[in-house]
């Protein structure tokens, strides 16, 4: 019924944009992103993919590209990472402005400089706020199964926004893992064929797409991106139970998911392939006699706001760790936002592993340690050399 | 030539009174006609014909950024290819699509995702629309600015007279890509511009046009000028008009005995500052080019 290859994440996440038939791959190389784009070339160049690759020479053409294509009404496919992101900048605002359903694998790698190959989120964290709705994966099947439910969600009609899932650069992207892959037929029923019924360039039905907005409609079309993410929460709950109704998988609720939070005074919040690394602690410490949950961020815009208030309403001692760092603030963006929807509880904040610094399972024990000891919403850098 | 009547650029727009922007989106469309998809970059043309929810295109038409005309146009192309393949999506037609930028957004900012799109082979035509600054922000120099031109950017001092270099000549370093067709038009050569985007569509692969459009308000010189300015710069070899097919270079119009360049520069603003030794220097330098060309 299925396979199981024991693969890398990027080679996950271009199964994933083969079984959802793209029809559109714009690609410009970046590390860790670039076997991603490589394994497409090869699907397209052996027959087993029908589309059409453009060799950019740009990330902001490779987004362009996407642009063009899936305003012309094709299922489009992109990767990127750090300085590749950040060039996309622009562009990433016009894709979600125009509504397009374009997802993009992003292997997160640290932003120059100075320069830095490995991993942390400040590349994709820094776009937060650009209409994209963002995934963060635990492992390599969850990108495969990500990518393939991006298409289901962006392509929704009360939704049309661009999607990137976004994968741990090396810890996920370079490292090999059992993946079970679909049946492509099974993708096929899942996903359906892309028929964008809003704008798209056909010269039987002439539109503009992409005028000058005036001060008296601009504002409504923000307003209209912000109620596509509200929308976007309900429909992501929808795609992961239809996934896992389908394919016998699913990631918590789809926004976020909750590893032995019930009988925990101290949780910890995170995102990404870190969450194993936590998981992995808090069954040492369960063994001990001692409970600590976690709460994994799956998508991190939209946020989840209701479903951490309710999961957390219970929880003394919060650690939230992060990836990023918000210079001037001293905090990551997730801290920033727990602190923000509690605010009647004691919210320390943890940046770990920027730029490759590794995460060990003595950390995650510090971490522990500190948030249930400390007084106050601190911030601490984790793995600092003295 | 049979003009086609059907007008895929609507009246009504909102720029200036005798904008040659206008005129060149107008011809365009009538040759290209209804089976066409416009991607605009940002500028002049683009501002003033899609104030939401106002356009003037009765094509399919796409603007996203400034420097990336060419690139949304690759992945237009791309997926008309694909959706043909695979769906069977507009079988039935040939679709043009057609790239149109201003002089900034494709000699400057746009350079480089033209150069891509160019060497990528995609099958687009590419509509340089050169008003020879940037004229959307307020008249600013590009490096299509004409030497000794003024502009906000590149205004006459005391001691610099205006832009400082010559003009890029963006047709040559297209036709250095290698792609099957560049060509050179002008608005007041209507018959000629037109053959030319007839021609360009006709031929697969990337298709270059640099079109000189003269600009009542970046030139300063009043709007029922545009059409003899326009005349005058190819009348005096300041912007000559040929085309390169397949390699092979062809002058498209060559004046009988060419004008003498003070005749263009002092119908316009932005050249008021020329001195007589200014205005020869000018001379000598078209002179020169026009000697190169076969003019
Ligand atoms: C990245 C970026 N930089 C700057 C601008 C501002 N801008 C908009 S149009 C324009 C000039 C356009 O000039 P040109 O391409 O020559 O077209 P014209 O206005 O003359 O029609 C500039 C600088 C922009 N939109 N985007
Ligand atoms: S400034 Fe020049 S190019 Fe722009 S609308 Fe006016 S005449 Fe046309």
């Amino acid at each position: 019924m299925c396979e199981v290859k024991v693969i890398t994440g990027t080679s996950a996440a271009a199964e994933a944009a083969k079984l959802a038939d793209v029809d559109v791959i714009a690609a410009y190389p970046i590390t860790p992103q670039t076997t991603c784009v490589e394994k497409l070339a090869e699907f397209v160049a052996n027959g087993e993919l029908d589309a059409e690759y453009i060799k950019v020479e740009s990330e902001h053409s490779a987004m362009s590209a996407c642009i063009g294509a899936a305003a012309t009404g094709a299922r489009t496919f992109t990767a990127t990472a750090s300085q590749g992101l950040a060039l996309m900048h622009e562009m990433l605002f016009i894709a979600s402005g125009m509504r397009l359903p374009i997802v993009m694998m992003v292997a997160n790698r640290a932003l120059s400089a100075p320069i830095n190959i490995w991993n942390d989120h400040q590349d994709s964290i820094s776009e937060r706020d650009s209409g994209w709705i963002q995934i963060y994966v635990e492992d390599n099947q969850e990108t495969l199964d990500s990518i393939i439910q991006a298409y289901k969600i962006a392509e929704n009609e009360d939704v049309l926004l661009p999607v990137m899932v976004c994968l741990d650069g090396f810890i996920l992207t370079h490292t090999v893992e059992p993946v079970t892959i679909p049946k492509a037929e099974r993708v096929r029923e899942f996903l359906g064929v892309y028929e964008p019924k809003h704008a798209y360039l056909d010269p039987d039905r002439p539109v503009t797409q992409g005028p000058v907005g005036v001060p008296d409609c601009y504002m409504e079309t923000r307003k209209q991106v912000e109620e596509a993410m509200e929308r976007a929460k309900k429909v992501i709950k929808e795609v992961n139970e239809e996934f896992a109704e389908r394919f016998k998988r699913k990631y918590g609720n789809g926004l976020v998911e909750a590893y032995n939070l019930d009988k925990a005074d101290t949780v910890l919040v995170a995102m990404g392939s870190v969450c194993g690394t936590i998981k992995y602690v808090i069954d040492e410490l369960k063994k001990e006699g001692k409970e600590v949950g976690l709460l994994r961020i799956r998508t991190y815009r939209p946020f989840p706001k209701e479903d951490v208030r309710e999961l957390l309403k219970d929880a003394e001692n919060i650690a939230v760790l992060d990836k990023n760092i918000s210079f001037g603030f001293n905090k990551g963006a997730l801290g920033i936002e727990m602190a923000s929807i509690l605010k009647n509880k004691k919210v320390c904040n943890y940046i770990v592993g920027l730029g490759g610094r590794d995460i060990k399972i003595d950390d995650i024990k510090t971490i522990i340690n500190h948030v249930e000891k400390a007084e106050d919403d601190t911030t601490l850098w984790i793995g600092l050399k003295e | 030539m049979q003009f086609p009547r059907e007008e895929y650029f609507a009246p009504g727009h909102r720029g200036c009174a005798g904008c040659g922007a206008a005129i060149v989106a107008r011809l365009l469309l009538k040759v290209a006609g209804k089976n066409t998809i416009i991607s605009n970059a940002t500028g002049c043309l683009e501002v003033m014909t899609t104030p939401y929810p106002e356009t003037s295109w009765r094509v399919p038409w796409i603007h996203t950024a400034f420097e990336n005309a060419a690139a949304t146009a690759s992945g237009i192309e791309a997926a008309i290819k694909a959706l043909k393949r695979k769906r069977g999506k507009h079988a039935d037609k040939k679709i043009n699509v057609i790239a149109i930028g201003g002089d900034g957004g494709t000699a400057d900012i746009g350079f480089q995702a033209l150069s891509g799109a160019m060497e990528r082979g995609h099958d687009i035509l590419y509509i340089m629309y050169d008003n020879e600054a940037y004229m959307n922000t307020g008249i600013q120099r590009s490096s299509s600015t004409p030497f000794m031109a003024a502009t906000t950017t590149s205004p006459a001092g005391s001691k610099i007279r205006g832009e400082d270099r010559p003009k890029k000549d963006m047709t040559m370093i297209m036709a250095a890509h290698g792609i099957p067709y560049v060509a050179t038009a002008c608005i007041s050569y209507p018959e000629d511009f037109m053959r030319k985007i007839k021609k360009a569509l006709s031929i697969e692969g990337p298709k270059f046009i640099q079109v000189l459009q003269p600009c009542t308000t970046g030139w300063g010189y009043p709007p029922e000028k545009t059409i003899e300015i326009g005349r005058l710069a190819v009348e005096t070899g300041i912007f000559p008009l040929y085309e390169i097919e397949n390699g092979e270079f062809r002058i498209t119009y060559k004046p009988a005995k060419r004008k003498p360049v003070r005749e263009y520069l002092k119908m316009q603003k932005r050249y008021r500052h020329l001195t007589d030794e200014d205005i020869e220097r000018i001379q000598r330098y078209i002179d020169e080019k026009c000697k190169l060309l076969g003019l």
